[in-house]
C-alpha cells in the first residue's frame, strides 16, 4: 500500500491532491498515519507505533485503521495495486 | 511515559461551501460532571445506561417558573403533571415546593394519594375516569375536570347515591391559531359545546362549578396562543358571572410550555429560540389582568406545566458500543441507549455530549441504539466529536416523559439516580431484573417442560 507521491500533509493537517484539485483535512493521528505510509512503513509497524504512543486497544485500532485506509482509497490518495 | 488519549484517524474532504478547515466546530464542552458528581463515577457505580436527575436542577427550574408568574399575577398555583414523571421522589420534590398534583388516571390518582397529597389538591383530568375513580374523587372532594358529556352524566348519576357536592371544572378546547388544534379533549369553545356543558352543570344544581380548564397542546412554540386561550376562558368565566351570578374560582391553563429541547427538523437550537417562562407568563397574566374582573375577584391561575419544569434536570448517561460505516460510507455509531428508554428521541434532536475531553474534529454521525430494530435511531444526523468504543456520553434534557413512557423491550429498564442538593447520589428507582418481569408471568403446567 502506498500513498501517492505527490501528496503532502502540512503541519496543520491540510492535504492537497494536485491530481484532482481536492483538499482535505486530517486529525493528528490521521496525519501521522499518512506520513508513515508515505515513508513506506508496513501496516504492522504503523499499528505498533500508534499503540505505543496512544492509549488504544489493538482491535479498536485495527478496525479504525482499515476504515481510514478505505477512505484514503475512496479519495484516491492511495495508489492502486 | 503516559500514553496520549486516542482518537480514531479522520480525514475529511473540504467542501467549497465549508471554509472552516475543521468543519463545523462543536461549541460545547464535555459534560464531565452532573452537579458535583463525575459522570464516570456515576456509570461505574450505577451501570450504563443510567438516568440521572438533578434535584437542584428541578428546584431551580421550578423557582424560575414560579417567579415568572408570581411577579406578574397575584394568585398562582402549580399542579405537578404526574404523567410527565411520576417517580415518587420527583413528585415529592414538586410537592415540597408547593405544587398540587394533576393526574389523568385512577393509577396516577392513587399514586398522588399514596404520596400524601391532600385529595382536595388533586386535579383529576382526562377522558378515562371510571365510575370507581369518580366516586373516589367525589368522596375525597378532589377537583374533577370533566372531559365529555358521558362523564358529566355519570357524575350526576353517582350523586343520586352519594351525599356530596363535588367541585368540578370543564376542559375547554379552542382555536388558538396554532395547528394542529387539540379538539379531542373537552368541550369546544367556538361551536358552543362548552357553554352547553356549563349550562347543564349549573342547571343540575348538584355540583360546584369552581374552574375552567384548557390544555391547548404540548411544546407550544407560540406564547401568544396562551394569551388567546386565557382570553377565551376569561370570556366564559365572565359570561357565567353575568348569567348565573356565579364566580369561577380558578382558570387552569394546563401545560404545554416548551422545554429547552430542539424539535426534530428545527433549524436553530431550542435553547436559543423557544419561548421562556417569562414570555408565557406575560401573555397569560396580561390576558387575565386586562379582563373585566373586579380587582378583588381575580381567579386563581393554575398551571399544569410538565416538560418545561423537568426536562433540563434529566440526563441519560451511556456508553459507545461500536463505530461502523454504513454501505453509503456514512459514519454510524452504536450506543447502549435505544428508543425503548429514550422515547423522546422520536420528537427531539437531543443534545449529546461526550463525558470526556474531545478535540475539534467532528464527523456527521448517525447514532443507533442497541435494539435489533430499524426504528432504533437516537440521532439521524449529529455532528459528533470522535468517540471511541467504551467512551461515555451524556444525553441532555431527558427529564420529561422518558421515565414514564419507557418500554421494557429487548432490554431491562435501567436505574434512575437522583443527585440531591448536597451532591449525594441516591437510587430512586432500581434497575429491572429478570424477577421484576418473571413474577408477573404464569406458565401453565403443560408448558413448563420441553425437550430439544
Ligand atoms: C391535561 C394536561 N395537563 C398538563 C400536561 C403537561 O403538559 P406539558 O408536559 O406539555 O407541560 C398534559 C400533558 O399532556 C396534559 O394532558
Amino acid at each position: 500500500m502506498k500513498m501517492k507521491s505527490n501528496i503532502a500533509v502540512s503541519d496543520s493537517g491540510f492535504i492537497f491532491n494536485p491530481d484532482t484539485g481536492e483538499s482535505f483535512t486530517v486529525n493528528p493521528i490521521g496525519g501521522l498515519i499518512i506520513n508513515q505510509l508515505k515513508e513506506g512503513r508496513e501496516t504492522q509497524e504503523i499499528s505498533r507505533l500508534i499503540r505505543d504512543k496512544y492509549n488504544v486497544q489493538f482491535a479498536t485500532f485495527e478496525k479504525d485503521f482499515d476504515d481510514f485506509i478505505g477512505l484514503l482509497r475512496n479519495y484516491s490518495l492511495i495508489e492502486n495495486g | 511515559m503516559e500514553k496520549l488519549r486516542y482518537e480514531r484517524p479522520l480525514i475529511k474532504r473540504l467542501e467549497s461551501e465549508m471554509p472552516n478547515k475543521f468543519g463545523m466546530k462543536i461549541d460545547h464542552f464535555p459534560k464531565t460532571h452532573i452537579d458535583g458528581v463525575p459522570v464516570k463515577q456515576l456509570i461505574e457505580d450505577y451501570g450504563s445506561p443510567v438516568f440521572v436527575l438533578s434535584e437542584a436542577g428541578i428546584r431551580n427550574t421550578y423557582k424560575k417558573a414560579k417567579k415568572a408568574f408570581t411577579t406578574r399575577y397575584p394568585k398562582v398555583q402549580f399542579a405537578w403533571s404526574y404523567k410527565t414523571n411520576y417517580l415518587d421522589s420527583v413528585c415529592n420534590i414538586f410537592h415540597q415546593e408547593g405544587s398540587w398534583a394533576e393526574v389523568v388516571s385512577g393509577f396516577e390518582y392513587d399514586k398522588a394519594l399514596k404520596n400524601g397529597v391532600n385529595p382536595k389538591k388533586i386535579i383529576f383530568n382526562g377522558p378515562d375516569k371510571t365510575e370507581n375513580d369518580l366516586t373516589k374523587a367525589i368522596i375525597n372532594d378532589s377537583l374533577i375536570h370533566i372531559d365529555h358529556l358521558d362523564e358529566l352524566y355519570t357524575i350526576v348519576e353517582l350523586l343520586e347515591t352519594l351525599n356530596k357536592r363535588p367541585r368540578v371544572a370543564i376542559r375547554v378546547n379552542m382555536d388558538t391559531g396554532v395547528y394542529p388544534m387539540w379538539d379531542r379533549f373537552g368541550f369546544n369553545y367556538e361551536n358552543g359545546q362548552a357553554w352547553d356543558a356549563l349550562n347543564k352543570i349549573m342547571a343540575s344544581g348538584k355540583m360546584d362549578l369552581v374552574g375552567l380548564h384548557c390544555h391547548i397542546g404540548t411544546f407550544m412554540l407560540s406564547a401568544k396562543a396562551y394569551g388567546v386561550a386565557a382570553r377565551k376562558l376569561t370570556d366564559l368565566a365572565l359570561g357565567i358571572k353575568r348569567k348565573f351570578s356565579h364566580n369561577i374560582k380558578y382558570i387552569d391553563m394546563g401545560g404545554g410550555f416548551a422545554s429547552k429541547n430542539t424539535l426534530k427538523g428545527a433549524y436553530l437550537p431550542g435553547y436559543d429560540t423557544n419561548p421562556t417562562f417569562d414570555d408565557y407568563a406575560e401573555e397569560i397574566s396580561s390576558a387575565l389582568l386586562n379582563a373585566e374582573y373586579p380587582p378583588d375577584s381575580l381567579p386563581l391561575l393554575i398551571l399544569e406545566t410538565g416538560r418545561a419544569l423537568i426536562d433540563e434536570a434529566g440526563f441519560l448517561l451511556g456508553t459507545v458500543i461500536s463505530n461502523k460505516r454504513s454501505a453509503t460510507g456514512k459514519r454510524t455509531t452504536i450506543i447502549d441507549i435505544g428508543v425503548n428508554i429514550l422515547f423522546t428521541s422520536f420528537w427531539y434532536d437531543h443534545k449529546i455530549t461526550p463525558a470526556q475531553e474531545f478535540t475539534q474534529f467532528t464527523e456527521e454521525t448517525t447514532l443507533y441504539g442497541p435494539l435489533c430494530m430499524n426504528i432504533d435511531v437516537i440521532r439521524e444526523n449529529a455532528t459528533m466529536p470522535l468517540l471511541n468504543k467504551g467512551d461515555y456520553f451524556v444525553i441532555h434534557n431527558v427529564g420529561a416523559y422518558n421515565m414514564t413512557q419507557w418500554m421494557q423491550f429487548i432490554n431491562l429498564r435501567p436505574k434512575v439516580v437522583l443527585i440531591d442538593t448536597n451532591d449525594k447520589p441516591h437510587i430512586i428507582r432500581e434497575g429491572e431484573t429478570m424477577d421484576t418481569l418473571n413474577h408477573l408471568e404464569i406458565t401453565p403446567e403443560h408448558l413448563k417442560k420441553f425437550e430439544l
